[in-house]
């Protein structure tokens, strides 16, 4: 394929990455951002939801849309649900301290995991896409003639991942609206700047942590809702989005939401296009390397405000 | 007795447990514990930054790996004598761990943990990357004849037992006397507070890049360790779950405690070696464990012990 | 060491405890002087085969079927008498698909459930991880990995491969049904690890013997969960895609490469390792429809399917398609699980052939299968014959092509024996045990 066409179809592919990044990101940026803990089964909330869309449609069969749909509702709600129960049941009697949670959450990890592989089963399943048509993209080529429309050969993307990046950018927007034009919202991040202070202006905190643990989880969920059709559901597929996720939201500053976008951008259009030029392992070297440049240069993330 | 006294019987009558061990238990558990003992060198590696220094890092594996390919590589391709392997094992780690610890200790807390996850994922392509002489994901062997440490047969049971014990004693009394040191008194007073300490001049960043390349260098020691007594050299053991892994027998068996690392790689073995006999679902038993353990025993096994039994364990 | 011989007394009593033979009678034996007593004692005392299992970790899918044709093989030796007039007993441990995890199961075999013999798994770096502990427990084993790392001389004498044709051997085969039907510009796509590294290179210098090239080859990292920015890399000249990715993203990889190409596409060969455990029918590889893929033993039933291969079939508890006669949506990994089967039945070949009475006669098993050669297909044998190579431990069988027709694997082409033969790289003979 030619350089330009190339380019443009990694940056596209590069956009999907990102998309789902930022919203697994985003679960775990307000999990971070509020309650200041590292919650190693982020990524499992995230395996549960793609389990759980793939239950959902084949339970309710028919047209691959109703499944999807339903499974859009249900599953983020349900990994929320769990997500809460185990912030009261766990997190909650530990003090949110940061040692034991890690050990507190690996050990979830491993709960959830063997559950699924003894109730899902360890094959990857597949969830069909509500819709999927290729489409075809042109290129623009100068050449004798003027200005050229050109189709080469595998430009193209799905109808489905262009829905995706489209269903990405709404969920941010509401995120957005909920955080900042709703009390609830209001709460969370005054809990997020200062618990103490919330806590003597008669803030529920602990409440408050249960729900923004539910709230992280089942982003976490809805991002794999979004990803199954394009990926599978697989009772291992947690890992890569936690280092991944994890990494974004430090990267982002720590409790910067906008940071939190800009660096899912950055992360996923450059591991995109860095393939572009090197061989794919090469690439990933590369992208991983420059990753942990940023913060050796900017400790304290993209947007973060340096601590002093 | 006075305080380092009972430390040193402490430390004294685990090793002689260890030997007696040898003699009684029967030959499965002799060579669960060989293993044990090497991993729990590794473990005592992430202690000495993570328990003493305060500092988390979640990018370990590539110590151990580079420990592991310094030995392996060496005798596959180079073929040099078992003991200038270990010394090129060592010395990767080392030189590693510097590396390491120039850059990543331009940041702290969560963003260090990440730097050095980055950096070790960053190692674990480049094994994959180079396939032509890793064999990448699938490894090699150390054939049995090139196993052989100084005309002393590492392939037979007390060969390796033997091994695995002389260097975790190396380690568990060279750790015990790092830690009541004045060198280890002031990685503690960095722990709980830079910025004192910092008043009290101390050269804060040279301590901790000490601390890194010490904690780096063990933890090379064990993966060195590790590929000789099992002969086996691969890329799963620079993978994330081995930066995970020690990590959590740290904070099971106690962080910032001597006998912590090796209480918690015991507990978690014999932890899933004793509950796969009964289930396949161990690893559902393995987390339930988990979850009890860090709501009851906050600071890991050795905190109990620290706390309800002996309140001088280093 | 003296420890360790009275480490053996005491598992050696306690197999005997294991027995069931009734305290009287162990009495007996026990105060039966010189070995008559104990062999004796033993000739009914089971067999035991150490079972490596994928239980849990990115192997499991597999493991579960290598699970389900063991079993079903140990009932029909165990229906037809077992081996030597004894019983045979599987003893499962779970390797975590994790070579530290393989090589302490194996310690698990010998020294605690006093096993004969142990048996293995399909990835190759638990198998690698394990081998050398094998060796120093000298406890022959038996793997199923098709990996070449029995017959490229890595391993050792007590590690074979008797039930499945290495990846070396499959490789060279298809080179010349891929050079004559369907292109001789071959781009390939493989894992970046060593399981893809192996393909990349028998593959190219196998077709290079047949007048092809490769034009380019695209080594994917194997953590990669998305590939469509992989594809331009493909030179248009190419006229073969030969792919082989493993893995819960091949799924992805497949349907990827499927929006990619859209309507003009090249000829397309994969292995199936691809699509093991996933049906060929799956939503998003309608793709698939017309590419051609090996085989170890073809998944659906064919048009010729020998008595042997309906019996294996039923054995295994499969249905035409492969899948699980009680979930049609539960496919199996027919096109290596055959491999447990054979070799179980190697076990017992070679137990039979060196009269096996307990461990003092392991190296006589060994002995005994090194010298094995023809096997003729049998229900032994149902994937078809193989020819055993004593030297480097490894097997040869056909291997199939079969063509995805209306969403059916159907055998276009069946190579022999004597296209997967290369020149031996080891002989394990002459090391000592």
């Amino acid at each position: 394929m030619e350089f330009g066409p190339h380019l443009m179809l990694a940056s596209l592919e590069g956009a999907v990455i990102a998309s789902i990044l930022v919203l697994t990101a985003m679960g775990l940026s307000i999990v971070f951002g509020v309650m200041r803990v590292v919650n190693v089964a982020h990524g499992e909330f995230f395996m549960l939801g793609a389990v759980l869309a793939w239950y959902v449609s084949t339970a309710l069969g028919g047209h691959p849309a109703i499944g999807f749909a339903v499974a859009l509702i249900v599953a983020p709600l349900a990994v929320g649900l769990v997500a809460a129960v185990s912030d009261q049941l766990i997190l909650k009697r530990i003090n949110y301290d940061p040692d034991r949670t890690i050990v507190g959450t690996i050990g979830m990890l491993f709960i959830i995991q063997q559950t699924t592989l003894m109730t899902f089963g360890p094959e990857a399943r597949p969830v069909e896409a509500p819709f999927n048509q290729r489409l075809a993209l042109p290129w623009f080529e100068f050449s004798e003639g003027g200005l050229q429309m050109i189709w080469p050969w595998g430009l193209s993307i799905t109808s489905y991942k262009l829905f995706v990046i489209f269903a990405a950018l709404t969920v941010l927007v509401a995120l957005w609206l909920f955080l900042t034009r709703t009390k609830i919202g209001l709460i969370m991040r005054a809990t997020q700047q200062d618990s103490e202070t919330a806590k003597a202006f008669g803030v529920p905190v602990g409440t408050v942590y249960s729900c923004v643990f539910g709230l992280g989880a089942a982003l976490a969920a809805l991002g794999a809702v979004l990803v199954v059709p394009i990926q599978q559901a697989h009772y291992l597929m947690g890992a890569d989005p936690l280092l991944m996720a994890f990494t974004v939201v430090i990267i982002g500053g720590l409790g910067s939401l906008p940071g939190t976008v800009i660096a899912a951008f950055l992360i996923g259009m450059s591991d995109g296009i860095i393939s572009v030029f090197f061989s794919p392992t090469l690439a990933q070297i590369i992208a991983t390397f420059l990753v942990a440049m940023i913060l050796v240069f900017r400790p304290q993330g993209l947007m973060g405000k340096a601590e002093t | 007795m006075t305080v380092a006294r009972k430390i040193n019987a402490l430390h004294f009558g685990i090793l002689l447990f260890l030997l007696i061990c040898f003699f009684t238990l029967p030959a499965y558990h002799v060579g669960a514990l060989s293993r044990i003992m090497v991993l729990a060198i590794y473990a005592i590696g992430l202690n000495i930054l993570f328990g003493y220094t305060g500092l988390l890092s979640l990018g370990h594996a590539m110590f151990f790996a580079a420990g592991m390919y310094g030995l392996g590589l060496s005798i596959k391709f180079l073929g040099v004598s078992v003991v200038l392997a270990f010394g090129i094992g060592i010395l990767s780690a080392a030189v590693l761990s510097a590396l390491v610890g120039l850059l990543a200790l331009r940041t702290a807390g969560v963003s260090f943990m990440i730097v050095t996850l980055m950096f070790a994922q960053t190692v674990y392509l480049v094994v994959l990357y180079f396939g032509e002489f890793t064999r990448g994901d699938e490894g090699f062997v150390l054939q049995q004849a090139e196993r052989m440490l100084a005309g002393f047969d590492v392939t037979t049971e007390a060969g390796r037992y033997f091994v695995a014990f002389g260097a975790f004693s190396i380690c568990l009394i060279g750790f015990s006397a790092l830690v009541q040191s004045s060198f280890g008194k002031r990685l503690v007073a960095i722990r709980e507070n830079e910025e004192r300490a910092r008043m009290l001049g101390y050269d804060v960043w040279r301590y901790k890049l000490l601390a890194v390349i010490i904690s780096g260098t063990v933890s090379g020691a064990a993966g060195a360790l590790y590929a000789l007594l099992f002969g086996y050299v691969g890329a799963t053991f620079a993978s994330v779950q081995y930066s995970i892994l020690p990590l959590l027998w740290v904070l099971l068996g106690g962080a910032g405690t001597t006998i912590g690392p090796l209480i918690g790689v015991a507990f978690m073995f014999y932890l899933i070696d004793a509950s796969s006999a009964y289930t396949s679902a161990y690893m559902l038993i393995a987390g339930l464990a988990l979850v009890v353990l860090t709501m009851f025993a906050p600071r890991g096994i050795a905190g109990i012990l620290r706390t309800k039994v002996s309140p001088w364990l280093p | 060491m003296t420890i360790k011989t009275s480490n053996h007394a005491v598992s050696r009593r306690k197999a005997l405890l294991g027995l069931g033979a009734g305290a009287s009678a162990l009495a007996t034996t026990g105060l039966m002087p010189g070995t008559m007593g104990f062999a004796q004692a033993q000739s009914s005392s089971p067999i035991k085969i150490g079972f490596q299992k994928h239980a849990t970790g990115i192997g499991a899918a597999y493991g579960r079927w290598y699970d389900a044709t063991t079993t079903a093989a140990v009932q029909r030796i165990n229906d037809s008498g077992g081996i030597n007039g004894r019983p045979v007993e599987i003893v499962t441990e779970d390797d975590g698909t994790d070579p530290s995890r393989g090589a302490e199961a194996l310690e698990k075999f010998e020294k605690q459930h006093s096993c004969d013999v142990a048996f293995g798994t399909l990835f190759s770096h638990v198998v690698i991880g394990s081998a050398p502990r094998a060796a120093e427990l000298k406890l022959p084993y038996f793997v199923v990995s098709e990996g070449h790392h029995v017959a490229s001389g890595m391993l050792n004498r007590y590690t074979l491969q008797p039930g499945i044709t290495d990846v070396k051997s499959q490789v060279v085969s298809m080179a010349p049904f891929i050079a004559g039907n369907l292109g001789k510009k071959v781009t390939m796509i493989f894992p970046d690890f060593a399981f893809g590294h192996d393909h990349r290179d028998f593959f190219t210098q196998a077709i290079e013997a047949q007048g092809g090239e490769v034009v380019a080859k695209i080594a994917i990292p194997p953590t990669e969960t998305s590939f469509t920015r992989y594809f331009p890399s493909i030179p248009r000249e190419t006229e073969v895609i030969y792919h082989v990715m493993v893995g819960p993203a091949v799924l992805t990889f497949v349907k990827e490469m499927g929006e990619f190409f859209g309507p003009s596409r090249p000829e397309i060969f994969g292995f199936i390792d691809s699509l093991e455990a996933v049906g060929i029918d799956s939503p998003g590889l309608e793709f698939l429809e017309g590419t051609y893929f090996w085989e170890g033993m073809p998944r659906h039933v064919q048009g010729n399917q020998s008595d042997v291969e309906k019996t294996y079939r039923a054995a295994v508890g499969c249905d035409d398609r492969g899948a699980s006669i009680d979930d049609p949506a539960d496919v199996s990994t027919y096109a290596h699980m055959f491999g447990c089967w054979e070799t179980l039945n190697v076990i017992k070949a070679g137990m039979e052939a060196a009269d096996y009475q307990g461990p003092q006669d392991r190296t006589k098993l060994i002995e005994a299968v090194e010298a094995m050669t023809d096997m003729p297909e049998s229900l032994d044998h149902p994937q078809g014959a193989k020819l055993f190579n004593g030297k480097t431990h490894q097997v040869f069988g056909q291997q199939f092509i079969s063509k995805v027709v209306d969403g059916k694997l159907a055998v276009e082409h069946v190579t022999t024996i004597e296209e997967g033969l290369y020149e031996d790289e080891v002989d394990y003979t002459t090391q000592p045990f």
